[in-house]
Formats: structure tokens, C-alpha cells, sequence
């Protein structure tokens, strides 16, 4: 998989990122095993050190867990999911806005806004 | 752990390396970064025992380097060196004789993870064929430095999958990688350390995830500042 990196966020936080979309997506179940650090760095073309960081990251988060020996798995706390789905609504949203407010945009006008239909995309721009 | 106090090479009237001290530590993937001409390989020389410093000294495990740390250290230099008339196999058994920790399996598995095969003469690669066969034979040793010069010169992008794939999986918690490039963004995302050496010398050494967690920038970033203004910035 390749993946396009922004040059500001440490790599680890951004493969967290990606793998917190995959768990709220459901292209990752919960109690699905996930891959070894070695695997997810081959996959993600990390460093394996960041890898075991991406890991050690989602576990604290309590999106995933370690059993001794088997490897990770992810969370089977539906709430959890439920929460992270909340919580990265929430981020979305935060930088959508904190966006408008740098084009001046009111709150009135945004909310204008989000109930017009969405415009025609003009072609794929990378994010960063 | 291999470390380099106030080491020294000239050339002629051209200073190659002027007094780095540097000390890399197993488990790491350091990136030596700096454009064509500015020391990296004369270093890398010097750590794998090649040539002697004019000055100052390369240490390898606490002790002097010497002969006998050659066969803990890999090195896969840029020139070719293999003989035209070999074919991969013989360039497998030709390495077989020469390091005890050289592993022929391993060398099939990654001749063949890089589509390559032992029947192969050396004088009818490719470019990016060359580069793969050159990584597969020197990471076919167990050895507990490895350093490539330049692994990822003029190889097109599959190739360069490939490589970057055989280096992450060479990383080992008793194992130093050092990985030298003028192609800074290549070395993005893999690398735990950048070297950076500017005109002979050590400007820094810095942790890429640190650079953006604390600076907010790559080591893409880092590069342009440090090298951007030849010779004008003194860090």
C-alpha cells in the first residue's frame, strides 16, 4: 500500500489514522487479528520501530489489544468503536471549520452551506 | 554499536571527511544524507575497514576497528564488483567463500523476492537488475552492521520497492543499517536517523519523528534548510 505522508505529523500518528478509519469503516472487525509490526511496516513502508509506536498507540487508545504470544487484535468494545466514530466525527469537523474561519466564513453561512448540495468536485487534489 | 571519533581523510589537497565523530547504535535505521561529494562514502570506507583515516579512529563494538570486524560489518559499495563472466549463482558462492555468516538460502529467497534468478550473467543486467542483485548478496549476510552506499541510484520504482522492502526487513534489534542517499525523500519513511554531512563534516543527527513532532517538518524540510545556501549556514 502506498501511502502519501504530510511532512508535518510524526508517520506513526498517521498510519494511527489510517488504521482508526479502518476499525470505524469496518474493513477491520473487531477481534480481527492484525498483521505483526514487521508485517504493518512492510505494508505501510515504515520503519519497523514506528510500527511497534502505531501499536503501542492503538492500544492505549483501547482500540486494540495484545494477547502474550498470539499477536494484536482489534478491540471487540463495540462502544469503543462507537466513541472513536464520535471522536473522529468530532476532529473532522474541528478542522472543517477552523478552515471556514480562515476564509472568513460565518457559522450562519456554513450552516447555509452544508444544506446546499455539494458542488461538483473539480478533479482530485492531493491532501497536502 | 560503531563509532567514529574525530575521524580525518585527505586526498590530495581535498579533504574527504574532516574530523566527524559519529556513533551509531544497533536496532536503527540511520539515513547518511548530503549531496554527491560531501563524504559519505569515504566514511562508510573507513567504518568498513577499507581505507585508514588520516587522523582519529573508527571503533566497532568499544574497540578499534581491525580486521577481524570485517566480518561483522557489510558493505555494498557503489562501484560494480563482480566479475563480467559470473552469473548471480556464482556471485552467490563467491561471497559463500568469503563470509562465514553468508546464508545461500537466504540469498535465493531474495534473489527470487526481486525477481531475479541465479542463472542471470552479471554483464547482461540492467541498471535497477544490478542494484537488486548487489542488495540480495550483501543482505544475505547475518551481519550486524550493514551499510549501503547509494542503494537506490538510478533504479526505477518497482526496483525501489523491492529494496525498501529487503532493508525494512533486515532491521533487528542487534543490527545497525546505515543507508546512504542523495535521494532524501526516499529514505522518508524507513529511516529512524538522519545523518546529515555537508562539505566534510557532520552538520547533525537528528530523529525523523522527533524532527515532526517537535518542528513540525520532514526531513525533506531539514535538507533544503541545511543545504539550500551552500557553505552560507553554520548550525
Amino acid at each position: 500500500m502506498t501511502m502519501k505522508y504530510n511532512a508535518s505529523v510524526p508517520i506513526y500518528l498517521q498510519v494511527v489514522d489510517s488504521i482508526r478509519e479502518k476499525i470505524v469503516t469496518g474493513k477491520m472487525s473487531p477481534g480481527e487479528k492484525l498483521p505483526s509490526g514487521r508485517d504493518l511496516a512492510l505494508m505501510y513502508t515504515i520503519n519497523p520501530n514506528t510500527a511497534a509506536r502505531v501499536y503501542q498507540t492503538l492500544e492505549q487508545q483501547k482500540l486494540l489489544f495484545t494477547k502474550r504470544g498470539l499477536g494484536s487484535f482489534v478491540t471487540e468494545d463495540q462502544e469503543r468503536v462507537i466513541a472513536l466514530r464520535e471522536e473522529m466525527a468530532q476532529e473532522l469537523l474541528r478542522d472543517f471549520l477552523e478552515g471556514l474561519d480562515r476564509l472568513g466564513i460565518s457559522r450562519e453561512d456554513a450552516i447555509e452551506m452544508i444544506k446546499l448540495p455539494a458542488p461538483a468536485a473539480k478533479g482530485q487534489k492531493d491532501t497536502d | 554499536m560503531l563509532e567514529s571519533r574525530e575521524i580525518t581523510k585527505v586526498f590530495g589537497r581535498k579533504t574527504a571527511v574532516d574530523h566527524i565523530s559519529l556513533k551509531l547504535e544497533p536496532g536503527y535505521i540511520y539515513a547518511m544524507l548530503g549531496p554527491n561529494g560531501s563524504g559519505k562514502t569515504t566514511w562508510m570506507k573507513m567504518a568498513a575497514g577499507l581505507i585508514k583515516p588520516a587522523s582519529g579512529e573508527m571503533y566497532y563494538a568499544g574497540r578499534p576497528l581491525d580486521v577481524n570486524s570485517r566480518r561483522d560489518i557489510a558493505y555494498m559499495s557503489t562501484e560494480p564488483y563482480f566479475y563480467n563472466w559470473m552469473t548471480a549463482a556464482d556471485v552467490g558462492k563467491y561471497y559463500q567463500d568469503f563470509f562465514e555468516d553468508f546464508s545461500m538460502e537466504k540469498y535465493h529467497r531474495l534473489l527470487s523476492d526481486m525477481e531475479l534468478t541465479g542463472d542471470l550473467k552479471t554483464r547482461s543486467l540492467s541498471s535497477g537488475m544490478m542494484a537488486k542483485l548487489k542488495i540480495a548478496v550483501t543482505m544475505a549476510r547475518d551481519a550486524r552492521v550493514i551499510m549501503l552506499d547509494e542503494p537506490l541510484n538510478g533504479i526505477d520504482l518497482l526496483a525501489r520497492d523491492q529494496i525498501m522492502k529487503s532493508i525494512v526487513e533486515a532491521v533487528s534489534p542487534d543490527r545497525i543499517l546505515l543507508i546512504s542517499s542523495h535521494l532524501v525523500e526516499e529514505l522518508e519513511t524507513v529511516a529512524d536517523y538522519a545523518v546529515f554531512i555537508k562539505q566534510s563534516h557532520l552538520i547533525e543527527v537528528r530523529g525523523l519523528e522527533e524532527l515532526r513532532a517537535s518542528e513540525g517538518i520532514s526531513v525533506v524540510d531539514r535538507y533544503r534548510r541545511i543545504y539550500a545556501n551552500a557553505g552560507g549556514e553554520n548550525e
